[in-house]
């Protein structure tokens, strides 16, 4: 009997803080869920009832729909140039022995250290210098150089896991350079790659910081946008694009995962 | 001995420097067309460089690489028609075993019917008829194995390269695998290179051994031949078992050789010819354990030695007794069966008979 009582003692050691820890990470989430819900005109929490109108009124209201699309405009464009300039920099660091490899390594991390509102408003400084003022590009390029450290990881993460004999068996079965690459060493680099994207799709929606000083009303993203709404409105509506928000965030990242593995896409230091 | 053939690849004084290391010095190789010809070294003696380089992988720091008559000492390795099996197999994960063994015909840009056909032939003469839409990863070992085999042959090389292709088998596996690669051989009549630092293997497998050490060739020679007349005493002791007898001096007395060996143990051998020691030279000789015996009352062997028996290791077919023979230093006996580890229990003091007509005789 006693051991029994020990045993459950035990179990409820381990899974009293585990359900602690999940209930601290997930509560604010929580509450904006169920805040988005709440018929009442105020924030309010728990909510009094059940509407889905802050739902209507949020996919109807144009500033989240502009922003929507423009984000959808940025994410693409910037987590695609991201994926481009981060493998080939992944390779050129996994292939090539170089002087100023540790310097291109450094940089390329330089993100993680740097705050984001400094590489933003460094954007905002030097587009308005260059005539670009808060155009698309600005934004673009804003977004990828805060998602290369990420995609640039995950696609040398891949490159380290690949066998080096498998393009050696490719060129010796008569594979040129150029067929090696696209046979061998892209596909099976296609994981990396696309969960490599997704990574920088959800950081790049979900960026808020550096895209408050690059984005104009014109360009303004989804986050930007829900920020300018809170100063002036304070209705449930942003709890309800907030929901929408994380659902459509998870729903990438399970997608990501399916591709990869979070393990390895959250593996920032590889090996 | 297969008949004299134009050579299937011939390497010329070939050099390879990594920085200040150099893994090959100036070796020269001709490799006869359609023999299995064996790389057999310790782990850095150059054998694997030297393998590398025929392929293509590493460039000569000098020297020349004739494939089939073409020099190919500048050509890269998707033009040099060889085919290669690697350690690690190095089966392409992302297709199954049809699509692996197409992929060098695919490179050739053959017909897909012709492709299917020989696709076909080389799973059938490595046996694996059925595994065609397999995926890699749900074949055992020594299946991929088969498949990397398939993958190399199917293109018709004009040598086939294996680096250590069964270190990565289990025992029973490995032992099977050589059978059939040796069959394989037979058949398929195709030039071979062998690497492996395993002996045994490579005194089943070659036509010919090639022993290597720090990057130069020590003998060129087959099996039998390399076993018994090792050229040297590195080759000596990488072939097989043998005991290193002290340094003994060497002395004619008609028909037969004596040799001196730490100033009071005389052992005798009858002359050969091939014995090219003077009078009075300092010699090494080399013994294996299967030419040393456990002398009976009655016989008249003119070698005895008596010495304590410290080991034995059973073996199965055979036991292998390790003995203290004074100034002759520790010995090894190999005796069939286990009947000695009665006979001459661990301790006891017995007599062995020493048969120097086997043994290697090499001038110190």
């Amino acid at each position: 009997m006693s051991a029994r009582l020990a045993r459950g003692l035990r179990a409820s050691l381990f899974w009293g803080p585990v359900a602690l820890i999940l209930v601290y990470m997930t509560i604010p989430a929580f509450v904006v869920l169920m805040t988005s819900i709440s018929p009442s005109e105020l924030l309010e929490f728990p909510p009094s009832g059940f509407s889905f109108r802050w739902y209507e009124r949020a996919f109807s209201y144009p500033d989240f729909q502009n922003a929507f699309v423009n984000g959808l405009i940025v994410t693409a464009f910037a987590s695609s140039l991201s994926l481009l300039i981060g493998s080939a920099f992944a390779y050129l660091v996994d292939r090539y022995v170089f002087a100023g490899r540790a310097a291109l390594e450094a940089v390329l991390a330089s993100p993680l250290i740097i705050p984001h509102f400094t590489t933003g408003f460094g954007f905002l400084l030097l587009g308005a210098d260059l005539g670009l003022g808060q155009s698309y590009a600005v934004v673009i390029a804003t977004h990828v150089v805060l998602t290369l450290p990420f995609v640039s990881r995950t696609v040398y993460v891949s490159l380290r896991n690949l066998d080096p004999a498998l393009e050696r068996a490719a060129t010796n079965l008569g594979a040129s350079p150029f067929e090696v690459l696209r046979r061998v060493t892209l596909p099976l680099l296609r994981p990396g790659m696309v969960g490599g994207w997704l990574l920088a799709a959800i950081l790049s929606l979900t960026e808020f910081t550096a895209s408050l000083y690059v984005t104009a009303q014109r360009t303004q993203t989804l986050p930007v946008a829900m920020y300018t709404y809170v100063r002036e409105y304070t209705d449930p509506t942003i709890a309800a694009i907030s929901a929408l928000l994380i659902i459509f965030t998870t729903a990438l990242m399970l997608l990501a995962n399916r591709y990869l593995g979070l393990r390895r896409i959250l593996a920032i230091d590889a090996h | 001995m297969k008949a004299q053939a134009l050579p299937a690849v011939e390497l010329t004084r070939v050099s390879k420097n990594f920085d200040a290391v150099q893994a090959v010095r100036e070796l020269s190789l001709t490799i006869r067309k359609g023999e299995l010809l064996t790389l057999l070294g310790p782990s850095g003696c150059g054998k694997t460089t030297l393998l590398n380089m025929i392929a293509g992988f590493e460039v000569p720091s000098g020297g020349s690489i004739v494939i089939d008559g073409r020099d190919v000492t500048a050509v890269p390795p998707y033009r040099r028609e060889t085919g290669m099996v690697f350690q690690s197999y190095a089966l392409f994960p992302h297709m199954n075993v049809f699509e692996n063994v197409a992929f060098g015909l695919r490179m050739r840009k053959m017909a897909k019917v012709a492709i299917e056909r020989a696709v076909g032939r080389a799973l059938e003469m490595v046996k694996l008829e059925g595994f065609a839409s397999r995926r890699v990863g749900q074949l055992s070992g020594g299946q991929q194995q088969r498949v990397a085999l398939a993958r190399a042959i199917v293109i018709g090389p004009k040598v086939l390269l294996l680096d250590e292709p069964l270190s990565a088998l289990d025992k029973n596996l490995r032992r099977a695998m050589q059978l059939e690669l040796r069959e394989l051989h037979e058949r398929s009549g195709l030039t071979t290179v062998f690497v492996t630092h395993d002996q045994e293997e490579a005194l089943g497998l070659s036509d010919r051994i090639v022993v290597m050490s720090r990057g130069e060739i020590q003998q060129v020679a087959a099996p039998l031949e390399l076993y018994r007349s090792p050229a040297n005493g590195f080759v000596a002791s990488f072939i097989g078992e043998i005991n290193r007898l002290p340094p003994a001096r060497c002395r004619i007395e008609g028909e037969e050789a004596l040799f001196e060996i730490a100033g009071n143990v005389v052992l005798r051998a009858r002359r050969r010819e091939k014995l090219t020691i003077a009078e009075g030279q300092e010699t090494h000789l080399f013994v294996r354990p299967e030419h040393l015996t456990i002398a009976t009352g009655k016989s008249s062997a003119q070698n005895k030695v008596s010495c304590r028996v410290t080991t034995h290791l059973y073996q199965g077919v055979y036991t292998l007794t390790r003995v203290d023979a004074g100034p002759l230093g520790n010995l090894q006996l190999r005796a069939l069966g286990g009947e000695v580890i009665a006979a001459a229990p661990i301790g006891s003091q017995i007599e062995i008979d020493i048969d120097l007509d086997e043994a290697v005789i090499l001038a110190g």
